[in-house]
């Protein structure tokens, strides 16, 4: 598809999305203006602290969000066609064929009372007209390409006939079989072993690579995206503080809150350092401040933070953060009108 | 698994023995018995008739003797008709699995129907309403329920028959005996698809893209029931207990209604028997129904 002035729209791009949840207490806004644009192939890491709607994002994109949960604003443009205002049919030929879904509990993600099998052909059947052989062949060789060994067998196991890790594996083969052109893993290691950890990661961007898919990969965990991105967000009380490729973020941190992320994960540039977690608690998203979300819990907040969010400040060509200390340290580009 | 069953069926004999050595001790010892009643008997006819059923001997002898004739697959006569204790058994026994199982089936089919439309519509018209009457059913006693039905469909309105053991007499008991056990059904199967649908796997199965309708009754009810069918042996024990009331209230000749006569006349082997029998009915119940678990629920191991 290519839009008018001939350039050919990107595959996922994310605009000014807001998404709140009606509770009793009142509404809560989970996500509150995030944009971000993926490209064919391309590697997206979303970070932040548990609660700042990193999720709730991901599952705005697939509409899967709970019952209580809208997109209030903003738009989902899929190769430069708005999806928010898909129709519920539309919706479900886009999950699972364009765009697939692994979560972070492995052990609680796949339906216990069916096997393997049966629900890898079910995602196979609902989005092909392929019949039961053909879909079970398609299935084994899928398994087979995740590293499941004797996978004619594993087809007729239950879930918790499966360790850990080869569950994470099933619930890949199962969200690739389409070969969908996205794929969003939310926090897909965070329940594993570390050493199945590598595992998956290494499977992750081994797939990618061979089916030439867009990844958008969400944890809370720098470590896991700085091998895996293109490009890296920090988010923080549903907004994003700070986008830059891995180096951007790992070694130029020019927002408050990502230092103080990078200060509280193990890295080599801390290893002899202690490690320090960001004080003070997360922020109430039904009572969302004026100014910027982590003001009350930032060290080097100022009178402006208070009342004023500032833009995304350039820092330079692939690199951008909304925070005023590059205001007053001058650290940002003048953006060329 | 045929060995858990081999094993459950041991133990079932077991617990059955132990259920005969009770009965037949404790009715033994309620006051009376089955020669002193109405019209009073000459001593030495009685004595006779005492002799006769081996009631002159101790309680002990008896029991054994009793014992040895059951194993012999005799269960006696009845000592106030005389007729083969059998016979009585299994024409009273056809007219209470009738009402028994029908009133079982239905309590499932409509708890479930019921519990899940009240699940999908929280908080709304349906579910209120739903659990509104499943408030009222398992508050409600089964003989006041059973007593209301009678009088207003059968006395006050005519529009159904007293008890005549044509199909739509069975209306009203099955209705009275299925109103608990369907309110619970009811609840628990919406308690538990809440549950279901709140889960990882419910999730997974929407971003795989299934239809909506697959999502609630393949992926969530098939999960929702596992709770359900445990109750399903709790269940008919209540309706077998439940029918003792209801087939009395309506007058309907079943084992309910039997039972209870062969209490007050002090029928001892049909006391014995319907209690045997009813015992046997609750094993096998209790059996199905955790194969049914196992068959759902694929994590259970039988053992
Ligand atoms: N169904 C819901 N109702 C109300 N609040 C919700 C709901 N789902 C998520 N939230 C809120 O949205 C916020 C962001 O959650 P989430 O995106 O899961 O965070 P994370 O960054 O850890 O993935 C949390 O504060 C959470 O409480
Ligand atoms: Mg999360």
């Amino acid at each position: 598809m290519e839009n008018t002035n001939g350039k050919k729209p990107p595959l996922l791009e994310v605009r000014n999305l807001h998404t709140a949840f009606k509770t009793d207490k009142g509404e809560v806004r989970a996500v509150n203006g995030v944009s971000y644009v993926l490209e064919e192939g391309h590697s997206l890491g979303i970070v932040g602290e548990s609660g700042s709607g990193k999720s709730v994002s991901a599952y705005s994109i697939m509409q899967i969000l709970d019952s209580n949960g809208h997109i209030t604003e903003g738009q989902i443009l899929f190769k430069g066609e708005d999806i928010t205002h898909y129709s519920q049919k539309q919706m479900q030929e886009f999950r699972g064929k364009h765009c697939a879904m692994i979560f972070q509990d492995p052990m609680t993600s796949l339906n216990p009372v069916y096997t393997v099998g049966n629900q890898i052909t079910e995602a196979i059947r609902i989005h092909s007209d392929k019949s039961k052989e053909e879909a079970k062949a398609n299935a084994i060789k899928m398994l087979e390409m995740v590293g499941i060994n004797d996978a004619e067998r594993r087809m007729k196991q239950y879930p918790h006939e499966l360790s850990g890790g080869m569950r994470q594996r099933v619930m890949i083969a199962m969200a690739l079989v389409m070969e969908p052109s996205i794929l969003i893993a939310d926090e897909p290691t965070t329940a594993l072993d570390v050493t199945i950890q590598a595992q998956i990661l290494e499977l992750m961007l081994d797939l990618q690579k061979k089916l030439n898919m867009a990844i958008i990969i969400v944890t809370h965990d720098l470590g896991v995206i700085a091998q895996m991105s293109d490009e890296i967000v920090v988010m923080y009380g549903g907004r994003i503080c700070e986008r830059g490729t891995a180096e951007d973020i790992f070694y130029n941190p020019c927002h408050e809150y990502t230092k103080g992320l990078l200060r509280s994960i193990p890295s080599t540039s801390n290893m002899k350092k202690k490690l320090v977690p960001i004080a003070g608690t997360p922020i109430n998203l039904l009572n969302m401040p004026k100014g910027c979300a982590f003001c009350s819990r930032c060290d080097s907040a100022m009178k402006i933070c208070l009342t004023q969010v500032p833009d995304e400040l350039r820092i330079d060509k692939t690199h951008l953060a909304s925070c005023w200390m590059n205001v007053k340290n001058g650290t940002y580009m003048k953006e060329e009108a | 698994m045929g060995r858990y069953v081999f094993k459950r069926i041991l133990l079932a004999l077991v617990s059955i023995f132990i259920i005969c050595l009770i009965t037949f001790f404790a009715m033994n010892a309620i006051p009376g018995g089955p020669f002193n009643s109405e019209k009073a008997l000459s001593a030495a006819t009685k004595a006779a008739l005492e002799a006769r059923y081996n009631l002159d001997k101790p309680v002990h002898i008896q029991f054994i003797l009793y014992m040895r004739n059951l194993l012999h697959g005799d269960f006696g006569v009845s000592l106030k008709t005389g007729r083969e204790i059998s016979t009585t058994l299994s024409s009273c026994f056809k007219v209470s699995a009738r009402l028994g199982l029908t009133a079982a089936v239905f309590a499932i089919i409509f708890g479930i129907i019921l519990g899940a439309l009240a699940a999908l519509f929280r908080n709304r018209w349906p579910d209120r309403i739903i659990v509104f009457f499943t408030t009222l059913f398992t508050a409600m006693p089964s003989f006041v329920f059973a007593t209301l039905l009678l009088l207003v469909f059968c006395i006050e309105l005519k529009v159904l028959p007293v008890f005549d053991a044509s199909s739509r007499s069975y209306i009203l008991p099955v209705i009275a005996l299925m109103a608990y056990p369907m309110a619970y059904v009811t609840r628990l199967t919406k308690t538990s698809m809440l549950d279901a649908l709140n889960q990882d796997y419910v999730r997974t199965a929407r971003a795989k893209g299934v239809p909506m309708v697959s999502v609630i009754f393949k992926h969530a009810l098939r999960n929702a029931l596992i709770p359900v069918i445990t109750y399903v042996g709790p269940m008919l024990a209540y309706i077998l207990t439940g029918s003792l009331v209801v087939e009395n209230i309506f007058t309907i000749g079943g084992l309910g209604q039997q039972f209870v006569k062969a209490i007050s006349n002090r029928d001892y082997p049909l006391i014995m028997a319907t209690t045997i029998f009813l015992a046997v009915v609750m094993v096998i119940c209790n059996l199905l129904s955790d194969i049914a678990y196992k068959i759902v629920d694929p994590r259970i191991t039988l053992d």
